[in-house]
């Protein structure tokens, strides 16, 4: 255990704020789906695939529609090679429908510098030329590097650069937004 | 949390021998995530965009090369091949001097193969390159290795097993010169596996047990006895010039893998062998083509894969991972279906 | 007024005579280039005097297995140069082998070389004469011309004699000339393309191993070869159990059969390969532990008799190159005496009989009247610190190679000076 990493952790969503986010996010999104046909949820891993799922469920609730849902795993497409590790681990990509014309909702859990976002559009459109992408966020923290926005925010939040927002799991199914500061 | 680090820290993969059971579970890992790549329609990621990649082969092999090569180019870096033919280095005069002409062309990672077992140690203490082992004469080619621990990895749920603890793995032929056999021995051991070695007395190490930990048997049939996988080795056809073995049919009559001997392995054992096969020599041609036991095709799609992965963990991480960023990924591994 | 030259007072040392086991603190006067005398001498007016308290002064070291690589291979060391590194180890006399190239097969190599160590001036420089021609293993070379030009013993150093018919009549033609004959022991066809033992790591490393045996069935030969003609037998270099054991019976049953070991064999085993290190390749190679030790016993129960370091220069192109492909041979005559002492320190030897297979041994067997201080006998002398601890340096050696197995090792004697018949060849610091 990390004594300082403990230390400087502070919840900045309950899981019940997750929830809530998250059904907010699904009002707005289901606004806006004319053709659920065409429309397919994609989250990046790892958190936003969380986001993903819950938000999907959510919608399904709502419309009593199930939207395809698929995960991207960015790490192939960072910019940062150097930065990476030595050890990265890895997500598998899952992407087993086809999303040629289709409408995606690519979904996060957080927006920082913009760049996980530049890089998932990069891995998207290897996977075929979708009609359009729109993206959800649970937490905008602001700091954008590129010029990248969220079509649908459930939170933001002031932050510092060097503090970190996670989205973690607590307890079976439970999932809560943490901040830390960075060592 | 204390992060998950590994132990391999250095920026060359030389052999089995220097990774641990986290750094080979961690290559499998992300060469199982690679895979994936390696079926879209298109076959490439931008990953390694500027990164150089030299193929540098004194020995022939276009297997090995063609893998590393597609492994390089799917994930976006420049490779570039060179063979030397082997006749220009008999002497081995020139090797550092072409590596150390290499390096300044500041390449991010420089692929060898070689005759010459402990090559790789020997560029690696002449130049600061990242250099991969891809086969130094008869010590290690751990990318086989690797591929091969994944292509088990893949077929544990045939065997009703979890991991590689306790599986029963025969390497079978001339361990003797077999970088191959080196590497998974030493490789399966480390991740928990149960390795025999079987094959004629003069085509194994004589301190085979003491050096690679594994049981010898010269009976083909007592050494596949519930062994549950089946490792073929290649046999080079000129070792028959130098009194190792005295005839093609009676290596096959006593060494060769066929249905019938397989028999004596547990039942559904996997059969490997990692290629080119000689058919009628060291397996039977119709074990070969029996896609209900062999998986040497697998092998090759693992292949890619795995170097990709060593290619990528080669050309990514100067830094420690942040401990939380570890965390994190520990805490949502395995998020979606 | 200055005393004649080659006359020196050496005072207060402890003085060490091996082959009279003479051990206590004396002085030592050399005269004109001669032992004059040991104990309270009165020396000449003008003689200069060395103050050697706390030093061990002791004949100047006689190593019989040296490669001086000239004539022919001067890129990896010279005459001059390997006679300086000897200097420099406290080494005042060197057997040279014949594996050069002119072959030391004719008188007229022989006079060549002996030209050069004179001209050069730092050691005497022995040469050791090709036992065949070309060292082809096939015809025998003119050892009674060979010896009247100063040819000490016969060798193919590098290659064994592997036909026992050609060494059977060596053997017996030696005779002649009660020449000693210096078998290189290794079964070529057993070795095959082997480049270090046949061992575990040899296994690990995927190295093709030379097993003991190949030493072994060629001393058991020769043995017997030594039983049938009655020749000088000498083993070099031995490093297996197996041959050593056949030497301890032969000796027991009185045959004319010695050997000697390095200080490499005798210190290190083949773990010292360790990642394909090029610098512990050498023929024969490093063995187990159980040949280590049993060298070692050999040398307290007297079979091995002489400890000779095979010194065998090396450029850096022979050495950086895959391991199999890399020249056999390590560098030695500045590291003999303090592997040497490390023997004592073990408890292996006394200090007596450890410097006795460094100075009067090795002297005998090749019919010099060198390695001892006895009175009349040339003034070579080397005066070292028996305690003091060094770490040997590569770059630090005084011959033009650079192959020590022993680099980085931590070591103690240090060698202060040297004489070479009553003159100063090296002193520690110049």
């Amino acid at each position: 255990m990390d004594a300082m990493t403990q230390l400087h952790e502070e919840i900045v969503m309950t899981a019940d704020a997750v929830r809530q986010a998250v059904d907010r996010l699904a009002q707005h999104i289901q606004a806006d789906v004319t053709q659920p046909q065409n429309w397919v949820v994609i989250g990046i891993r790892r958190g936003g695939a969380v986001v993903a799922r819950l938000l999907r469920d959510r919608l399904t609730q709502l419309r009593g529609i199930t939207l395809p849902i698929g995960y991207l795993d960015i790490t192939f497409y960072r910019d940062d090679l150097d930065t990476v590790g030595p050890n990265p681990l890895v997500g598998a990509t899952d992407l087993a429908m086809d999303i040629d014309d289709k409408h995606i909702i690519l979904v996060d859990d957080v927006l920082f510098t913009g760049r996980t976002i530049r890089a998932a559009l990069n891995a998207l459109f290897d996977f075929g030329r979708p009609e359009g992408v729109s993206l959800a966020i649970l937490v905008d923290r602001g700091h954008r590097q590129l010029p990248i926005q969220p079509d649908y925010v459930a939170e933001t939040l002031e932050t510092q650069r060097r503090e970190s927002i996670k989205l973690v799991e607590k307890g079976t199914g439970e999932f809560v937004v943490v901040r830390r500061l960075r060592a | 949390m204390t992060a998950k680090r590994s132990t391999l820290k250095r920026k060359h993969l030389l052999g089995m021998a220097e990774l641990s059971r986290t750094d080979i579970t961690q290559i499998l890992e992300t060469a199982a995530s690679i895979r994936e790549i390696n079926y879209r329609d298109i076959k490439k990621v931008p990953t390694l965009r500027g990164k150089t990649i030299i193929n540098l082969f004194f020995e022939n092999s276009t297997r090995t090369r063609t893998s590393f090569e597609l492994a390089g180019k799917r994930m976006s870096a420049d490779v570039v091949n060179i063979s030397v033919a082997s006749s220009s280095v008999a002497k081995g005069e020139t090797l550092i001097d072409t590596m150390i002409t290499l390096q300044a062309m500041n390449p991010d990672v420089v692929v060898v193969r070689h005759a010459e077992p402990g090559v790789h140690a020997l560029l690696a203490r002449h130049v600061d390159t990242a250099v991969v082992n891809a086969g130094d004469g008869g010590h290690e080619h751990p990318t086989q290795s690797l591929l091969d621990m994944l292509t088990i990895e893949d077929n544990l749920h045939r065997l009703n097993r979890k991991n590689f603890e306790g599986l029963v793995v025969a390497i079978c032929g001339d361990v003797l010169h077999s970088r191959v056999a080196r590497s998974n021995a030493i490789g399966l051991r480390t991740m928990g596996a149960q390795v025999r070695l079987v094959g004629p007395p003069t085509l194994m190490p004589r301190f085979a047990e003491e050096a690679l930990g594994a049981p010898v048997f010269y009976d083909l049939d007592e050494g596949l006895a519930g062994a549950q996988v089946v490792m073929v080795l290649r046999l080079q056809l000129e070792r028959m010039h130098a009194a190792f073995i005295p005839s093609v049919r009676e290596y096959f009559k006593f060494w060769g893998l066929s249905r019938r001997r397989l028999a004596c392995a547990a039942p559904g054992a996997l059969v490997m062998h990692p290629g080119p096969v000689n058919r009628g020599v060291e397996i039977s041609s119709e074990l070969t083509d029996d896609p209900e036991r062999t998986v040497i095709l697998d092998q090759v799609a693992n292949g890619l894969a795995i170097r990709m992965a060593v290619l990528y963990r080669l050309c990514s991480g100067r830094v420690v991972v942040e401990k939380e960023q570890m965390t994190t990924d520990a805490t949502l591994k395995g998020e979606g279906p | 007024m200055n005393a004649e030259a080659g006359t020196l007072l050496i005072k207060g040392g402890r003085v060490i005579d091996p082959v009279r086991r003479f051990d206590a603190t004396a002085d030592l006067l050399l005269v004109a280039g001669k032992i004059e005398e040991i104990g309270r001498p009165d020396p000449p007016p003008g003689c200069p005097v060395i103050d050697a308290t706390g030093l061990v002064v002791a004949p100047g070291l006689v190593d019989m297995h040296v490669h001086l690589r000239e004539p022919g291979f001067e890129f990896k060391e010279t005459i001059a140069s390997g006679t300086r590194t000897a200097a420099a180890g406290g080494v005042t006399s060197v057997a040279a082998m014949a594996n050069t190239n002119p072959v030391i097969d004719d008188p007229s190599v022989v006079g060549y070389i002996l030209e050069k160590a004179r001209a050069a001036g730092h050691a005497n420089v022995f040469p050791i004469g090709a036992l065949t021609r070309g060292l082809r293993g096939e015809t025998l070379t003119e050892m009674g011309l060979l010896q009247k030009a100063g040819c000490v013993a016969f060798s193919d150093d590098g290659r064994p004699v592997m036909d026992s018919g050609v060494m059977r009549k060596a053997l017996d033609y030696s005779r002649a000339f009660n020449a000693l004959l210096i078998q290189h022991a290794e079964d070529l066809g057993l070795a095959a393309r082997g480049c270090m033992n046949e061992g575990v790591v040899a296994s690990r490393l995927g190295l093709p191993g030379i097993p003991a045996e190949s030493e072994d069935i060629i001393v058991d030969r020769d043995i017997r070869l030594v039983s049938l003609t009655g020749g000088r037998y000498h083993v070099a270099h031995i490093s297996t159990r197996g041959a050593v054991q056949a030497v301890a019976a032969a000796r027991a049953r009185g045959l004319p059969v010695s050997c000697e070991a390095t200080p490499h064999h005798l210190a290190l085993t083949d773990i010292a390969v360790g990642d394909y290190d090029t610098d512990a390749k050498m023929s024969p190679p490093l063995r187990g532990e159980v040949d280590r030790q049993a060298l070692r016993e050999g040398l307290a129960q007297g079979v091995v008799t002489v400890i000779a370091s095979d010194h065998a220069p090396h450029d850096l192109d022979s050495k950086r190159v895959p391991f199999c492909q890399a020249a056999n041979g390590v560098v030695g005559l500045e590291t003999l005496l303090p592997i040497t002492l490390e023997l004592v320190a073990e408890g292996v030897v006394n200090l007596n009989a450890a410097l006795a297979a460094i100075t009067c041994n090795p002297a005998q067997l090749l019919g010099i009247d060198r390695g001892t201080l006895l009175p009349g006998r040339p003034a070579d002398v080397v005066l070292f610190d028996a305690n003091e601890a060094w770490t040997v340096d590569a770059a630090r050696l005084h011959g033009m190679a650079r192959n020590t197995c022993f680099h980085g090792r931590p070591v103690r004697g240090r060698v202060k000076v040297t004489i070479l018949a009553g003159r100063i060849v090296y002193r520690d610091g110049d």
